[in-house]
């Protein structure tokens, strides 16, 4: 069951105080006009996907091959593009907008972001390492690493080695992290725990791999027409019951009306009839 | 307003605490809910408010000590935990320094704090 993800934006951490008595800590993620801009197929491209949109960009800075797609599309520039294999019968139509209840409090997602860069970095940052020692005859050396290999014999330094070098700016994804809130009127995901990256950086989520697919996932996805859809008839449902209500309220009024006049009939000719009576 | 902070502001207002208007000197008392298997009850401690930190966000924290049994105790609350039933200034004290970490070295007669006696309650402050 491969359903879409969703690009959002990393907004920042904070925490939320449970009614337990239980902090948690949260990352905000924010899906800020997440639609989708294309389709993959089988027949065209050889597998099934969606490709997925967010934010807004300036159209001036869009090139020009990429306003066509958009504009072929009929979306608005996007600011980030992503692509979810997803199963063929979880295609979502070009156009289509997901929403934040995509996901459901208390499921597991997998976030993919780029973390921070940390520039050249040492073996004692960068691996952990424990550096050498503080005296004992150490000098200036103290945070480098040590032996790299053996002698001669192999003569080389094996590769992979984990030395010093380049730290950070690279993809990194988080598995298993608790969704824990989600408000789609602002397009907000709460996720237990941090998340790889700056804050207004992008990040993808995803259903958890390593856990189940649950059951009440939505497919093919949480979209804002459907909501649309379902509030409309909702609304419909409330207008048509209040147009009963009102049906019968009228229907209950006309007949106290008619009572009334009925009585008022009664009491006319009462009253003449007692005339009557006093004339005789 | 950024984000987070709407977010703060708003789980602020929904959590529906009254925190009192205190510092670093006061003496305060701390109801703290406590759950025994089922049942819960509320706990009071009393000490000195040796500091606040992260300002009166949802983040705020404050450090209450005291001494128990000839014992130094110093136990550090969330500002808008759940588990806070209440809390409430016993004394104001006047002292020049926002964290008070002195007076763990202090004991007796030397850690005691003059009382403000002419408090000035914050303008647009809820107790």
């Amino acid at each position: 069951m491969l359903r879409s993800g969703v690009i959002a934006k990393k907004v920042g951490m904070t925490r939320l105080f449970m009614e337990d008595g239980k902090q948690v800590p949260v990352t905000v993620l924010q899906l800020d006009g997440l639609q989708v801009v294309a389709q993959r197929t089988a027949e065209k491209d050889g597998y099934s996907a969606v490709q997925l949109g967010v934010g807004t960009a300036k159209p001036k800075r869009v090139t020009k091959a990429m306003r066509g797609h958009f504009a072929v599309a009929k979306v608005a520039p996007k600011r980030k593009l992503a692509e979810f294999r997803v199963d063929p019968e979880n295609l979502i139509n070009v156009g289509e907008e997901i929403t934040a209840d995509h996901y459901f409090e208390g499921q597991f997602v997998d976030v993919c972001g780029t973390s921070i860069g940390k520039g050249f970095a040492g073996g004692m940052k960068r691996h952990n390492f424990r550096g050498l020692e503080a005296t004992h005859g150490v000098s200036i050396s103290h945070r480098s690493h040590g032996s790299t290999g053996q002698c001669q014999d192999p003569g080389k330094v094996f590769k992979g080695k984990k030395m010093a070098g380049h730290m950070g700016a690279a993809r990194v994804t988080t598995q298993n992290l608790q969704v824990v809130r989600t408000d789609s009127d602002r397009g907000l995901i709460m996720v237990k725990g941090a998340v790889p990256g700056s804050k207004g950086g992008w990040v993808t989520v995803k259903d958890a791999v390593k856990k189940p697919f649950p059951d009440n996932a939505i497919l093919p996805a949480a979209l804002k027409s459907a909501a649309e859809e379902a509030a409309r008839a909702a609304e419909e449902a409330a207008a048509q019951a209040a147009a009963e209500a009102e049906a019968a309220e009228k229907a209950a009024a006309e007949e106290a009306a008619a009572a009334e006049e009925a009585a008022l009939k009664e009491a006319e000719a009462d009253i003449q009839a007692e005339k009557k009576d006093s004339d005789e | 307003m950024d984000l987070i902070a709407e977010l703060e502001a708003e789980q602020i207002a929904s959590l529906g605490k009254n925190v009192p208007d205190f510092k670093a000197g006061d003496t305060i008392r701390v109801g703290y809910k406590v759950t025994e298997g089922t049942r819960t009850r509320v706990q009071n401690y009393e000490g000195v408010c040796i500091s606040r930190k992260n300002g009166s966000g949802i983040a705020g924290t404050f450090t209450v000590r005291k001494i128990s049994f000839g014992e130094g105790v110093e136990r550090v609350f969330p500002l808008y935990s759940t588990n806070i039933e209440a809390i409430t200034v016993i004394r104001r004290g006047r002292v020049r320094r926002a964290k008070l970490y002195y007076l763990r070295s202090r004991r007796g007669k030397s850690a005691r704090i003059a009382e403000d006696t002419n408090y000035k309650p914050l303008s647009g402050a809820k107790a």
